[in-house]
């Protein structure tokens, strides 16, 4: 029945992933500008840059909360999911950052500029890279679970403030790229069909999300029966 | 009268591996009592959770009255606890390490003085309370172990294999200090020196696979040689 | 409070006994300020490009510094499993971090006290407002401390814990090493504190929120 469960959903991912892939590139219409001149498709790639971007702080925040519930109950089941929450949010961060990287080149000629939003998203994949070592350097599995719930934590609050930081620099200096950039390119989504292919990308991404993340967690449960089983047999 | 110690149900697992399993027990207050048992029994870990160190898996557990979980500081402040660590600053003198662990239980400068004063006599560490402890022997970092473990005179003393390193004659000394303060304290002390051990308690216990194979008092038991001969049939029955 | 301040004073009393860590920290950060003005020895003369790269030196120098001796807070209690014997006594694990944020604290800016100077006469430089460039650097050092004394008790235990701790502590600094940066900078560009006003506030809210939440979780990384 579970199981039985988890085709559906894979199945469902799968079909909303390939029918987001093909409104983005076959049913869009052209982009123009404000003053009406065709836009480089390169913007496409937001479709799918903001709904990963999203989905990555998504995990980030499982992480976070499932940190907090394992201090609390001291309950595997709760680090499991942090991990499990943890590897994909890291593949969706890098994915944010490549796909950022990628725009970046196309509009403004640099793959990385120190601006507010890609520093802060740089600054969380780096933490939960660093979340992924400490877990590694730690053997003891109950130890481990407690002090990497710790550094989830603590590492989830710093994401916010990093962001404030790193907004207080850039505005102390020239800034490069005016707001209206922001204007032209990530707020200037009108048009129904232009918004439906985003919530689209929105839902396949959560759902590719989700159905890693339970592909996961499952193989960890099964991991840590293996782990009892061997333990309990010596 | 209560027991001082009560145990209920208590488990612990390490990672899958069972440590100590559905232990129950209660040790009245004074009662002297040695926990015996092989490499891994879980004696260790038993007296990790009394001392508030390791947290229980399940079970309930009470000192003095008290909930473990819910007021460890008040039952540490009750809790002596020797082990074959010494917990002593290598490089801080003799007095300075009493006196800051005497700090940390929140004993006054006075009741200080008047503790370390007494501690190092019975300790014979007297003439050693300036220098360092990374110059001390082996011997004499366990005898000050042993007085640091006292400094606020607890009312239970755990102790992990306390005869480690001793000679003859501080292992005498430590025992008539154990004897004089059981009378009012409350002593759990693992050990593998049965010999020495059954002189001094009132109950024996013995730890086999996380479990209490056996609780017996002491006078039930005529001689030393009858207790090794119960200890070694438990374990030549378990093998 | 008063328990933290033993904690702290015992430790501060054995690291100036022994000055292991201290000389190593103070060592180092010269030794770092010799090879940053032996490397931009051509631009020395000109006090606009070290206008510019004064504040980064200053931190680098003393991030690095600091990393030294945080990983030792915990590790000298791990000799005869001293922090065990820390939490066998009635003191609130809060107080142990608080007392070991403390000493670290204080050891970091021994090291700053010193290297200041060293950077004023290596780079020929002459740093105007001392008592607001004190305040960046004590509330920076603060943020640093607090952050780097709980990752410190987190990573004492694994194996490699030399490598990991820096690994893990700069993402985590990110938001105070920038405002400190920037706030030294303007500094140096002879600002007065009315305009780093925004970069103190940014640092000591970082300060506090991870102060508590450092205190909260403490006693989470001492188990076991």
């Amino acid at each position: 029945m579970e199981n039985k469960k988890l085709k559906i959903l894979a199945f469902v991912t799968t079909a909303l992933v390939l029918l987001s892939m093909y409104m983005v590139f076959f049913s869009l219409p052209v982009m123009r500008s404000g003053a009406g001149e065709v836009l480089d498709s390169s913007f496409k790639i937001f479709y799918f840059h903001m709904p990963i971007a999203i989905t990555a702080y998504f995990a980030f925040f499982i992480v976070f909360a499932a940190s907090v519930m394992q201090l609390k109950s001291h309950d595997v089941k709760w680090d499991i999911y942090a991990r499990s929450a943890a590897e994909i949010g890291v593949i969706f961060a890098l994915l944010v950052l490549i796909t950022g990287s990628i725009w970046a080149m196309a509009t403004w000629g640099w793959y990385w500029i120190w601006e507010p939003r890609l520093t802060t998203s740089l600054a969380l994949f780096l933490v939960y890279v660093t979340y992924l070592l400490l877990r590694q350097a730690i053997e003891d599995p109950e130890s481990r679970a407690r002090l990497a719930s710790v550094f989830g934590i603590v590492g989830f609050v710093s994401v916010p403030l990093s962001f404030f930081s790193i907004r207080l620099w850039r505005s102390a200096h020239p800034l490069m790229f005016g707001e209206a950039m922001y204007g032209s390119t990530g707020g200037g989504l009108e048009g129904s069909n232009l918004q439906f292919t985003l919530v689209v990308n929105f839902l396949a991404f959560l759902a590719l999300f989700l159905t890693l993340f339970i592909y996961k967690s499952n193989m960890e449960i099964l991991k840590e029966e293996i782990h009892v089983l061997r333990v309990s047999r010596r | 009268m209560g027991s001082i110690i009560s145990v209920k149900g208590l488990n612990k697992k390490f990672a899958g591996h069972v440590a100590l399993h559905d232990i129950n027990l209660n040790i009245e207050q004074g009662e002297f009592v040695i926990i015996l048992g092989p490499n891994g029994a879980g004696k260790t870990t038993f007296l990790k959770i009394l001392e508030t160190l390791i947290r229980p898996s399940s079970g309930s557990v009470e000192i003095g009255g008290m909930e473990l979980n819910r007021s460890a500081l008040q039952i540490r402040k009750m809790i002596g606890a020797i082990s074959h660590e010494s917990y002593l600053y290598s490089d801080l003198t003799v007095e300075e390490n009493l006196r800051f662990f005497g700090k940390m239980y929140g004993l006054s400068d006075d009741e200080l003085i008047v503790r370390i004063q007494l501690l190092l006599e019975q300790m014979h560490l007297e003439y050693r309370y300036l220098d360092r402890v990374s110059t001390l022997s082996r011997g004499m970092k366990q005898r000050l172990s042993i007085a640091r473990s006292l400094i606020h005179d607890p009312e239970i003393i755990l102790m992990d294999e306390p005869y480690t390193g001793l000679d003859l004659q501080s292992a005498c000394n430590l025992e008539r200090l154990l004897l004089e303060s059981s009378k009012k304290a409350t002593v759990l002390m693992v050990t593998h020196d049965i010999d020495r051990a059954f002189c001094i308690c009132d109950r024996i216990i013995i730890l086999c696979d996380g479990t209490i194979s056996s609780d017996i008092r002491q006078k039930d038991i005529s001689s030393a040689e009858e207790l090794k001969n119960i200890y070694t049939t438990i374990f030549d029955g378990g093998a | 409070m008063i328990r933290s301040l033993y904690i702290a004073a015992k430790d501060l009393r054995t690291e100036l006994r022994t000055k292991q860590v201290l000389n190593s920290m103070l060592v180092f950060s010269i030794v770092v300020m010799v090879i940053f003005s032996l490397s931009l020895s051509d631009v020395l003369s000109d006090s606009s490009v070290i206008d510019r790269l004064a504040p980064g030196l200053l931190w680098i120098a003393f991030i690095f510094a600091g990393m030294l001796g945080i990983t030792r807070t915990f590790a000298s209690e791990t000799e005869n499993s001293c922090l065990e014997g820390l939490r066998l006594c009635p003191v609130d694990s809060a107080a142990i971090y608080t007392g070991k944020a403390i000493s670290s604290m204080c050891l970091m800016f021994i090291v700053e006290i010193v290297t200041v100077p060293v950077f004023m006469v290596l780079f020929n430089y002459n740093i105007p407002n001392i008592p607001v460039i004190s305040i960046v650097i004590l509330l920076g050092t603060a943020g640093f401390s607090v952050v780097g004394t709980l990752l410190s008790a987190l990573t004492v235990k694994t194996r490699t814990r030399e490598i990991l701790l820096p690994v893990l502590l700069l993402p985590l600094l990110v938001p105070v090493l920038i405002p400190a940066v920037m706030a030294t900078g303007k500094i140096l560009a002879g600002e007065g504190i009315v305009q780093i006003i925004m970069e103190l506030r940014l640092i000591a809210v970082y300060d506090i929120i991870f102060f508590t939440l450092a205190r909260m979780l403490f006693d989470y990384t001492l188990e076991g």
